[in-house]
């Protein structure tokens, strides 16, 4: 990719558990191009991960609905590349966010879930910002700089 | 649940659980309902995770364990993981998990 060029793709399927082996293979199929460590794939994979599945089980109760992932692919000098993964829903949303996004916290006790979600998004992506309201849907916006051998050499 | 036999063994009173190649919210369901049923029917004590076949989890994974843990630990059982990789062990030891479950190598 020449200097400052951009790629951008968008992934729209439904909130069906299924989907989260795709919306992760995609975006590891979306940097693959580049010569990214197989741990930073992982980390990108994990990220998803919960990011989508968070979607499907607390945005949409498991009842189904739209998620939208958003990739873009910003070269910013000859070896680093900028990420950035958005996963986006309109459901049921976050009341208190800052409170959500704490290592153990989980409304979902019942369903055994741990509460590291956001804690593996935030060890594993360089910027985790999550906007939601309450009913409106929840945006997790995630960020990580890739380093890359030269494609050319 | 195609192969049950293959992925789960009861060895003494450990339950030797085989996880999937991909440990996700999509696989737990499966895993959690198979693991139960054999902790009701056969009196298993311990569990044994075994992650050999495993590349990948999420937080997902974290829970099955914790469910496991919790189901038998009244009753003075353990739960072990073996065969883990590098970023499995990871995973466990940076979350906290090796409080509940011990990494076997
Ligand atoms: N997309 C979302 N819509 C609504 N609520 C959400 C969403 N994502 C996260 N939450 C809320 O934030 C909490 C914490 O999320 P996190 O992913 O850290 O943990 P978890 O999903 O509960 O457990 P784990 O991810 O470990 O299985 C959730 O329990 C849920 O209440
Ligand atoms: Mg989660």
């Amino acid at each position: 990719m020449e200097e400052n060029r951009i790629n951008e793709i968008k992934l729209e399927f439904e909130a069906v558990s299924e989907n989260e082996a795709l919306a992760r293979v995609v975006a590891a199929a979306f940097i693959a191009g580049l010569n990214v460590t197989v741990d930073e794939l992982e980390d990108v994979k994990t990220a998803v991960s919960e990011a989508v599945t968070n979607a499907i089980i607390h945005g949409y109760k498991e009842c189904g609905g739209t998620v939208v992932m958003n990739a873009v692919l910003k070269k910013e000098s000859a070896d680093t590349y900028l990420l950035t993964v958005e996963i986006c829903d309109t459901g049921v949303g976050i009341e208190d966010v800052e409170k959500a996004m704490q290592p153990m916290f989980t409304t979902g006790l019942e369903h055994e879930r741990s509460g590291m979600g956001f804690s593996f998004m935030e060890a594993f992506m360089d910027k985790v910002r999550v906007v939601s309201s309450p009913n409106m849907g929840t945006v997790v916006h995630m960020e990580k700089r890739l380093k890359v051998y030269d494609e050319r050499q | 649940m195609e192969s049950k036999a293959r992925e789960y063994a009861i060895i003494d009173n450990y339950l030797c659980i085989k996880m999937p190649t991909e440990v996700d919210h999509h696989k737990a369901a499966g895993i959690r309902e198979c693991a139960d049923r054999m902790i009701l029917d056969d009196k298993v004590k311990n569990i044994v995770f075994d992650f050999e076949d495993t590349t990948f989890m999420d937080s997902s994974g974290l829970g099955i364990i914790i469910g496991r843990y919790r189901k038998i630990s009244c009753f003075g059982g353990k739960v072990y993981a073996v065969n883990t990789n590098e970023r499995i062990t990871r995973l466990l030891t940076t979350s906290g998990m090796t409080s509940i479950i011990e990494v076997v190598s």
